[in-house]
């Protein structure tokens, strides 16, 4: 049995790899923000309530760009609904918890700490504190994050746009998911989702980003019900 | 009137990471749908990446010999190989800036 604090140490080293990405992309959204002509306050304040990289670049692109209000929010709503499969996944794990503390633990589930934990977790099934892993993937995400988006806020893009740092997102998620090319259902569920986000591309509301995943798990159903 | 919108946007993104957290029990979900929860991550993360490397900064399609295909196409095979993140990253990194300020320059 790990304790509260190892596990929670183990989350913040699983994860510390991918703040290579986290953190430029970061530097990143706050220098955007600010270019585009919003308040610094307002810039960071999305950092903090809304907490979803991509997400908060959209809008502001949309803000600036002359979009409704109702057209931001409901696009931040359908680019993010993707953490309800995360949810779905995770709540497996997490249902011993309290009420309060799944409404806590809620605020902090991003990608690539679902990714990480989600990993943990279907290997220490058994561990009793099994939350403090997330906490530590999704209290490292979420400091780095506000640290890196405040730094591109204060000091603009002092990151050059020619690194092309924005490549280290697809990066990211190649990492999280590379292994799992070794399973052929996988690579048939990852080539449905990738190509359908290309075809879907030009949805509305950046919709590809949860039509594509759901084309792929119904794909992978098919495929369940073929192994059989 | 950003703050407003903000907040609203705040508040639905912590619905769609709470509501099935905190409101949805074990139970309801079958066992055939936790099955197909197994892909989750397969289905989901190529919608970031293909898009990631296919299409440019102004929504377009790129061209078949972009450094960033090659550099995707490293950064699998040095993932699959390592199984290390670090390593994953920074290959597929380093090679997309040999193609940009090496080759192409």
């Amino acid at each position: 049995m790990l304790s509260k604090k190892q596990l929670f140490k183990r989350g913040m080293i699983d994860i510390s790899p991918h703040m290579l990405s986290v953190i430029p992309f970061g530097i990143i959204c706050g220098a955007i923000g600010i270019e585009l002509g919003f308040h610094p306050y307002s810039v960071y304040a999305m950092s903090l309530i809304i907490f979803g990289g991509a997400s908060q670049i959209v809008f502001l692109q949309l803000l600036s760009g002359g979009a409704s209000s109702l057209v931001a929010v409901a696009s931040v709503g359908i680019i993010n609904s993707r953490h309800l499969l995360y949810g779905a996944v995770l709540s497996e794990y997490l249902e011993k918890l309290s009420f309060i503390k799944k409404l806590l633990i809620s605020y902090i589930v991003v990608d690539q700490g679902f990714a990480e934990s989600n990993k943990f977790f279907k290997k220490n099934r058994n561990e009793e504190f099994l939350h403090y892993h997330l906490i530590g993937t999704g209290c490292t995400l979420w400091f780095c994050w506000q640290i890196a988006t405040l730094s591109g806020i204060i000091l603009g893009s002092f990151v050059p746009e020619e690194l092309g740092l924005k490549f280290t997102i697809p990066l990211t998620f190649i990492a999280i998911i590379v292994q799992d090319l070794k399973k052929l259902d996988h690579v048939i569920v990852m080539i449905t989702c990738g190509l359908s986000s290309l075809l879907f591309f030009d949805a509305p509301f950046k919709s590809f980003i949860i039509i594509s995943p759901l084309i792929a798990l119904f794909v992978a159903a098919l495929l369940l019900r073929l192994k059989k | 009137m950003t703050v407003t919108t903000i907040i609203f946007a705040g508040i639905l993104t912590y619905f769609t990471r709470m509501t099935m957290i905190a409101l949805i029990s074990r139970d309801m979900l079958g066992d055939k749908i936790k099955a197909v929860l197994e892909y989750v991550p397969s289905a989901v993360f190529p919608a970031i990446i293909f898009p990631g490397i296919f299409i440019n900064d102004f929504g377009t399609f790129i061209e078949m010999n972009d450094p960033k295909i090659f550099g995707a196409l490293v950064a699998v095979i040095v993932g699959y190989l390592s199984k290390n993140i670090i390593a994953t990253i920074s290959s597929g990194l380093v090679s997309y800036w040999f193609l940009i300020f090496v080759v192409f320059n």
